[in-house]
């Protein structure tokens, strides 16, 4: 384990009476497709939430890159190489795709005090944009609103703003939900190109997206991790099967 | 120190922080509950003097006068609610401050037309009209009245929050919203009944000032604002906090006006402490805002539960 | 914006045009009193536009900008009252002491959110209105005459109401151009997101509390200015001009020409100067038609008047 990127130790986080989070211990290695699974509600965002630092966890400790980032905020997490997506998409509806995009850029390269120059004339800046959009496929729509184009593009937006934070860890929030079957084959290509250069910590319910691009799965019930292990060994795992598994496939 | 001055100040500042709390008890709920923000609660204030003032006019009973003004108030708030502030529950903040701002010119203008710019004074009956003495000291009786009034609408408030089914449910709508909803309680009436209630209450507190003041156009838009320190520094939705936050920032704001030249002069020769005393008990006030917010941004009796 | 392409654009230049040439018009025409209206709508036009850059681009609801309005007043009241009359000395104070309020103040109230921030604002500005109005040694309620102008170069000089104008333009102008420049720079990128979607600014790595803080501080500072212009316009200033109903009024303004557009608030102040003008004369009760108007315009009419030439602009294409 000595390769891993994200370390996370004795994660711990409640609402009240409500546990999400339970001890949670799981490790992403670097350039590695982590999945995570777990039926409704077992604290899969909660999860992310922590890790993105949106949350702070009761207790634990989240190690970035060797680095103590559990008190960080989540401004300088993502400064630090930590993209993370949304579940219900969130992106800024009243601006183009390439504006979305470009904030991303800006966000995560140098301060933003700049008075003056109007963004849009600087060139490298749109490029980084233009090309993260290229890489999901809607370079054609970069100049629409955001609010104007479909569902599933709103998903590959998502993921084209994490992409254009030049991370080097991401954290996808079930980018395929309520994603057709083409998009969704379309984004697993996507993540798949990504495999080895970026590592990527993926929550996502659509087993044969999981079972097709993750390098390892970690099931989640009820905030524990019950399992880790490589993709083969999770589909045998009987004890996978009975949590969770054995309903969906039912 | 004279002992007498001190208790009379200490009963203005009782007087002050009780007809705070009447104003803030129906704007912490409304914000805490509908977050709604409503600057026109003054008007409530404004109008239930006038009202009250038209009744002893008619009538000369003041008793009367506070029991009709009283109704009159819930009426104008329940027309308020129904036909505008509902319509805004779901809209942002900036539309709430633009409407009630509205609102406040055509209350100050209607006010204008139908009672005219002069102000109306409010006499009182002889029996409040006296004083009372205790040994040295002497008492306008009609100071009495109005911090035993205050004293006895948070009673009736207390009771009516923390003992009745109306009072569950504003509770649980002050932290948890969804939760009231779903319970299938009708939460259009609820809304209704606060806001009027609410409404109720400022109007009293105006009914109460007016024979000491005179009614008068705008006489809300100052303590108004006065109000909603009460409702930040007590806690959005609680009120209980507006009731501790009333009394202490009434205190507060009393006693600095008078004494704090006093307190002044004990470090800095007393001619810097004159000019420098007013200016500086003037904003007493907002400095204890300020520090409660930088200590306990949810104010200091947040309600059980909130956000 | 495409200045002679769209009928907005073609109102706005004509705007413009009309207001470089205004006061000889009203020579022109006789009417000293038109060029006196003007000036003061276009103080209240850079306040507005100042407090748009909050408000309508930052989603900051403040209702103690009339406060900054006050703090640039009396930065030319007090230092006048003691005989101080560089007008650089008045511009650089009103400067200094807004953005030191505004930073203080600023960094409480971006803590809190929705209510609170709009409430705090308003306790804040409240308190300054509080301070003036006890402060004896310079009027407290009777306020303070201004006996000279802001004393500058003779080719900068404020003398007269020609000048006087121009200088009022010509900040107005600046502004108008600053913010314009603002909101498309990284600065201002940041500040729209956040507007719209706070969350995600913070998470694509922007500390947004101190952008939006610094935005702030711009606004304070250049509403001051407006502040100083007013001072020397009326030479008499007052507590009064920074009570929380001139800072209602003025959201109006901004609200009424039409949000995060850039010339939007100056639209809106110069109608709700005219109207206001214009409902005086015909009744006492001219009150009660604004808070009418605002009601209607809420519910009712988004977008302001700016918008309402976009329509224009819609329906030309349509048909
Ligand atoms: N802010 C909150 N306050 C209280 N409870 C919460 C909060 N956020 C989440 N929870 C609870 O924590 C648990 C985990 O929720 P979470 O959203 O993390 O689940 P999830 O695994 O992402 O589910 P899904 O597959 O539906 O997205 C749930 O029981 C949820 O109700
Ligand atoms: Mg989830």
């Amino acid at each position: 384990m000595s390769d891993a990127i994200l370390d996370i130790e004795g994660l711990h986080k409640n609402f009240g009476g409500v546990v999400a989070t339970e001890n949670v211990n799981l490790s992403v290695e670097r350039g590695e497709i982590h999945a995570i699974i777990g039926p409704n509600g077992a604290g899969k965002t909660t999860l992310i939430a922590q890790l993105s630092g949106q949350l702070r966890p009761n207790s634990g400790s989240i190690r970035f890159e060797g680095r103590d980032i559990t008190t960080l905020s989540m401004a300088s997490r993502a400064r630090a190489g930590l993209a993370r997506s949304f579940q219900i998409t969130s992106v800024i509806l009243p601006m183009t795709l390439l504006e979305n995009v470009m904030l991303a850029v800006q966000g995560t390269s140098g301060h933003s005090f700049g008075f003056w120059s109007p963004v849009r004339e600087d060139g490298k800046m749109t490029d980084a944009a233009m090309e993260s959009l290229t890489r999901v496929g809607l370079d054609n729509r970069a100049d629409q609103l955001a609010g104007s184009v479909s569902h599933g593009e709103q998903r590959q937006l998502e993921v084209a703003i994490t992409l254009a934070m030049n991370p080097r860890l991401l954290l996808l929030d079930e980018p395929m939900a309520g994603m057709g079957k083409e998009e969704t084959g379309h984004m697993v290509e996507i993540l798949k190109a990504l495999k080895g250069d970026k590592s990527i910590l993926l929550v996502e319910h659509d087993m044969d997206a999981v079972f097709n691009m993750a390098d390892r799965l970690s099931v989640l019930v009820n905030g524990h991790i019950i399992a880790t292990d490589t993709v083969e060994n999770i589909r045998n795992n009987a004890e996978v099967q009975r949590a969770y598994l054995g309903d969906e496939h039912a | 120190m004279d002992w007498n001055l001190l208790i009379t100040q200490l009963m203005n500042g009782l007087q002050l922080g009780l007809l705070l709390f009447l104003l803030a008890s129906g704007l912490t709920l409304i914000f805490g509950i509908m977050d709604f923000i409503n600057l026109s609660h003054g008007s409530f204030y404004m109008v239930g003097a006038y009202f009250c003032g038209t009744i002893v006019a008619k009538t000369g009973s003041f008793v009367l006068g506070i029991l009709f003004g009283l109704v009159g108030v819930f009426i104008v708030g329940a027309l308020v609610e129904w036909f505008i502030a509902r319509k805004l529950y779901r809209s942002d903040h900036l539309d709430h401050v633009l409407v009630t701002f509205g609102l406040i010119l055509i209350f100050d203008t209607l006010v204008h037309m139908i009672w005219g710019a002069s102000g109306m004074a409010i006499p009182l009956p002889d029996v409040l009209n006296g004083q009372v003495s205790i040994g040295t000291l002497v008492l306008p009786t009609y100071r009495l009245l109005i911090i035993a009034a205050g004293l006895g609408v948070a009673a009736f408030l207390y009771v009516l929050v923390t003992r009745t089914r109306l009072g569950m449910l504003i509770r649980a709508g002050a932290s948890n919203r969804t939760m009231v909803e779903a319970l299938g309680v009708n939460i259009n009436r609820l809304f209704l009944i606060v806001f009027a209630i609410g409404a109720s209450m400022a109007g009293l507190a105006g009914m109460l000032i007016a024979p000491i003041t005179e009614a008068s156009i705008g006489m809300g838009n100052d303590i108004i604002i006065i109000a909603f320190v009460v409702v930040i520094v007590g806690g959005i939705g609680s009120v209980k906090g507006a009731f501790y936050a009333g009394l202490i920032i009434g205190l507060i704001d009393t006693l600095s006006r008078s004494y704090l030249d006093d307190v002044l002069a004990l470090s800095i020769p007393i001619e810097y402490a004159e000019t420098a005393a007013p200016a500086i008990s003037a904003m007493m006030v907002y400095i204890l805002m300020a520090v409660v917010l930088a200590f306990r941004p949810q104010g200091l009796f947040p309600p059980a539960g909130a956000r | 914006m495409q200045l002679l392409s769209t009928r907005r654009g073609l109102f706005y230049t004509a705007l413009l045009v009309f207001l470089a040439i205004a006061p000889w018009v009203f020579q022109w025409i006789d009417q000293p009193f038109y060029l006196d209206l003007l000036s003061r709508a276009l103080i209240l036009g850079i306040a507005a536009v100042s407090l748009n850059l909050i408000l309508g681009y930052g989603g900051m609801v403040s209702l103690g900008h009339a406060a900054y309005i006050g703090i640039g007043a009396y930065c030319v009241g007090i230092p006048a009252y003691y005989d101080f009359y560089s007008g650089w000395l008045h511009i650089g104070l009103a400067l200094s002491v807004s953005a030191v309020f505004a930073l203080i103040t600023g960094a409480i109230c971006l803590r809190t959110k929705g209510v609170y921030f709009i409430m705090i604002t308003m306790a804040f500005s409240q308190m300054v209105y509080y301070t003036f109005l006890s402060l004896e040694e310079y009027g407290a309620d009777d306020g303070l005459v201004i006996y000279l102008r802001s004393e500058f170069p003779t080719w900068l000089s404020m003398d007269g109401a020609f000048s006087l104008y121009y200088w009022i333009l010509g900040v107005l102008l600046l502004s108008l151009y600053f913010v314009h420049r603002l909101i498309h720079a990284r600065f201002g990128r940041v500040i729209v997101g956040a507007k719209f979607n706070e969350l995600r600014l913070q998470s694509l790595g922007v500390n947004t509390y101190r952008y939006r803080l610094t935005c702030y501080v711009i606004s304070a500072m250049i509403c001051s200015l407006a502040g100083v212009l007013l001072g020397n316009f009326t030479s008499f200033i007052s507590p009064e001009m920074m009570g929380w109903t001139r800072s209602g009024e003025l959201i109006f303004m901004v609200i009424m020409g039409g949000v995060s557009t850039v010339l939007g608030p100056l639209l809106g102040t110069i109608s709700f100067v005219l109207l206001e003008e214009w409902l005086a004369a015909i009744t006492v009760y001219w009150h009660l038609i604004f808070g009418v108007l605002l009601v209607v315009l809420v519910l009712y009419g988004k977008g302001g008047l700016d918008g309402l030439l976009g329509l224009m602009d819609r329906g030309k294409k349509s048909s």
